[in-house]
């Protein structure tokens, strides 16, 4: 009787098990992404400012301090020695740099008399020392009005002097980065030509000073030009100091500063919903598209975007045609056998292979060797002037892509093998030669699984950090890592956001004013290789519609 | 014409062809008959060397078309299958157009001009039959027709170089009956300008389209005759046997 009594079927607990493996990591990728989702987009939403009034015990303490503008952080719960809970303090940012000294200031509860949200506290953005929290007093513009905060046009004047300030400020990048830029690039130039010039003449006996003196004519002429762009550049710097802010601080200290040092203002406090939406799109798209300030806290990640993305498509091109070509060959024309299997192996353990080493490598190959070689090879009189014989883009592309090589040749393989038999001979009957029939049938066919693999390598290259710091990558690259002129830029170092969030976490001098920063980059990268991998993907499909057969 | 010379095939250690010794005549269609794994398929491969692709073969005697042995040092694969076109059992088109499907013959051996593919590609659907259905989407992707579509896009690409002959390994084993109608009167339109040489294991099919049947079996050709007879009054017991499908 007991034998027919249990109706439950066998399988079913290893479904439990497959179905509790999935759920696992469903919500690891869940709460990952929508921590990195909401931390990151909730540095842009625009917070209110409070006003801290302390007790009067306290008070003796601050000094004039006992009054404190300031965004709430977060609450904390102190932990006292014996694991017991001690009083709750609250973390609050008070900016000011320049002032305080640090941004951020534990308040205990216990010693906050009152919290007053004030419609006229304004924070600002400032070039230097970070935001800073502040009442306006009064603006004197560029003509010498003064207008007093309170006025009804004083708002509406200031974001005009801030334009002007930004707009100068373009201005002047124009001329220093442009016009002073061309003109030292020109310099630079004509001080390797001297180099090789001398270089030559050596070599072959001969007598150089009749090029090195015109060079340094020439050298001359530009140093004038300089000069001269130098100077309209000071002039407009000193233009910028006109328009003057002055301010006080909750404490009741009053001080001034260059309008032109404001990035941008905001008057959290008296935003409605919409205006919050508003600031919140304008912060968003600034930090996309500026550049860093202040040792990478403050400001945008633009060029880390810009490398990131760079850095991407250069390892694919890289990748794609060794990886095809590789698999092609593994899988069509070696004799399948031990050595074959052997070398299998060996690729497939390589996609094992720790970045790192992989960064050794391409330190050790390309740039010490391949670099060093183009470089002597070619520059010789450059001599501890690397060009190619150090960190850059194209040696970094090139490691990366040495590192996610195996992915592509493993899923090329499995593509090129699920290729049907009998296309391949219908091929070979057509009288194509093995060569035709895989150019022109196999590889078709097999390209949407050949995208696949390229997917897998992007996104395993672009999240890739480690060997990068060896081959390339900055804290703060000069320029972008591109040109309009050989050699495009890709002899240059540049920046990346995994780069940059391992800098921002973890080497900034204020790992307070990091934090939400490293949180907004993560979400960047992660939106970057999600737009990346889109992009392949969309590829793919146009792919798979045009040949409709697709089995990958 | 091909004429199978005393031709023994073997897969690794196992044989699969005993002394095959037959004549093929010209446009005729000839049909090769037997129970799975008789080796017509073989035979029919070896025919165009489809079977040098596979590891371990090695064969005696001799295959000649029109005098010359398709094993001569002097025959390239390559044009062996320029002159020996082959339609396969499941339709395998190419990953490309209805158009690029048709020309590939002439593009791989590098013919670039644009009109006499175009009349190629004309010449070559309307001779499958397939013509009026596909004129208006010669662009569109080949996976787009139905299955006795592509059987008939895979012949007009066997034929579009114009071979000689053209071999069919069970050409309508994988289509219904009506896209199989098609098919079968379609080889009476070719077999005016193609040898063919067809594998079936539909016993109707062979007796309604074959000019000549040989019956094979276990490696070897039994009977080799006028399909008339083969079904009508077989010389061999084996052939009769299988004939009125006292064994399969």
């Amino acid at each position: 009787m007991l034998k027919f009594r249990s109706k439950s079927p066998k399988g079913e607990m290893n479904i439990w098990l497959t179905s509790m493996g999935l759920t696992v990591g469903l919500v690891m990728i869940i709460g990952l992404f929508s921590l990195i989702v909401v931390r990151g987009l909730h540095v842009f939403w625009p917070k209110n400012i409070a006003t801290y009034h302390l007790k009067e015990d306290a008070k003796s303490k601050m000094g004039p301090n006992a009054v404190l503008s300031a965004i709430e952080v977060k609450k904390v719960q102190k932990k006292l020695a014996g694991a017991e809970e001690g009083p709750a303090e609250f973390q609050i940012f008070i900016g000011n740099k320049d002032v305080y000294g640090l941004p951020f200031k534990f308040l205990p509860e216990a010693e906050i008399a009152r919290i007053e949200y004030e419609k006229d506290v304004m924070i600002v953005e400032r070039l230097e020392y970070g935001d800073a929290i502040l009442k306006p007093v009064e603006l004197m513009l560029e003509d010498g009005t003064r207008i007093k905060a309170g006025s009804k046009n004083f708002i509406e004047k200031l974001h005009e002097a801030v334009e002007i300030g930004t707009d100068r400020r373009l201005d002047i990048l124009k001329i220093e980065k442009g016009k002073i830029g061309v003109v030292s690039d020109k310099i630079a130039n004509l001080k390797d030509d001297i180099a090789r010039y001398h270089y030559h003449a050596k070599k072959k006996g001969t007598d150089p000073s009749e090029k090195v003196a015109k060079a340094h004519e020439k050298i001359e002429k530009l140093e004038s030009e300089f000069a001269t762009f130098s100077g309209e550049a000071r002039d407009l710097h000193e233009l910028q100091e006109k328009a003057i802010l002055s301010y006080r601080l909750a404490s009741g200290q009053e001080k001034s500063m260059p309008v032109a040092e404001i990035v941008e203002f905001a008057l959290p406090n008296q935003l409605n919903f919409s205006g919050k939406v508003k600031s919140f799109a304008h912060s968003f798209w600034g930090f996309l598209s500026q550049n860093p300030r202040e040792a990478n806290t403050e400001g945008g990640i633009f060029p880390a975007i810009f490398g990131t993305f760079m850095m991407t498509v250069l390892m694919s091109i890289a990748v794609m045609p060794f990886g095809v070509i590789g698999a092609i060959y593994l899988r069509e024309y070696a004799k399948q056998g031990p050595l074959v299997r052997i070398v299998r192996i060996c690729v497939n353990n390589l996609a094992g292979v720790p970045s790192i080493v992989f960064g050794v490598f391409g330190l050790g190959f390309f740039i010490y060797v391949v670099g060093h070689g183009i470089d002597d090879f070619f520059y010789p009189w450059r001599e501890g002037r690397p060009t190619w014989g150090t960190g850059g883009i194209l040696w970094a592309s090139l490691t990366l892509a040495l590192m996610t090589l195996p992915v592509v040749i493993v899923a090329t393989e499995e593509a090129l093998a699920a290729v049907p038999r009998g296309v391949r001979e219908a091929a070979l009957a057509c009288g194509a030669s093995k060569w035709q029939m895989i150019q022109r049938v196999v590889l078709p066919t097999a390209a949407p699984g050949i995208l696949t693999g390229l997917i897998l390598a992007m996104a395993r290259g672009a999240g890739e950090v480690a060997p990068l710091m060896l081959v390339g990558v900055v804290k703060v690259a000069p320029s972008l890592p591109v040109a309009g002129s050989w050699p495009f830029g890709m002899d240059q170092k540049f920046m990346h956001l995994g780069f940059h969030i391992y800098d921002l976490g973890f080497q900034s001098p204020d790992a307070e004013a990091a934090k939400p920063m490293v949180f907004a980059t993560t979400f960047f990268l992660i939106l970057l290789v999600v737009l990346l991998n889109l992009g392949a993907i969309r590829i793919r499909n146009i792919l798979r519609k045009k040949y409709a057969a697709g089995t990958f | 014409m091909i004429h199978v010379d005393d031709f023994s095939f073997w897969y690794g250690e196992k044989q699969a062809l005993h002394h095959i010794e037959m004549m093929i005549p010209e446009q005729k269609i000839t049909a090769l008959i037997g129970p799975s794994g008789c080796g017509k398929s073989t035979l029919l491969r070896n025919m165009n060397r489809m079977n040098d692709l596979i590891d371990g073969v090695k064969h005696e005697g001799d295959i000649t078309l029109d005098g010359t042995s398709l094993y001569d040092p002097s025959v390239e694969v390559i044009s062996l299958r320029k002159r020996v076109g082959m339609v396969f059992q499941k339709y395998n088109p190419f990953a490309k157009t209805i158009y690029e499907n048709v020309v590939f013959a002439l593009r791989v051996a590098g013919n670039r001009n644009r009109k006499e593919l175009d009349e190629v590609v004309e010449r070559a659907l309307r001779g499958a039959a397939l013509w009026e259905e596909v004129k208006d989407r010669l662009h569109d992707s080949a996976f787009g027709l139905s299955g006795g579509q592509m059987q008939r896009l895979c012949i007009a690409r066997a034929i579009a170089n114009r071979p000689q002959i053209l071999l069919m390994d069970e050409p309508c084993a994988a289509l219904d009956p009506i896209a199989t109608l098609r098919i079968e009167e379609l080889m009476q339109d070719l077999k005016k300008e193609y040898t063919i040489v067809i594998v079936t294991h539909n016993l109707q099919q062979g007796a309604r389209c074959s000019d000549k049947t040989a019956f094979l079996f276990e490696g070897k050709i039994i009977e080799f005759d006028d399909t008339d007879k083969i079904y009508n009054n077989p010389s061999e017991q084996k052939t009769m046997d299988y004939i009125t499908g006292r064994f399969s």
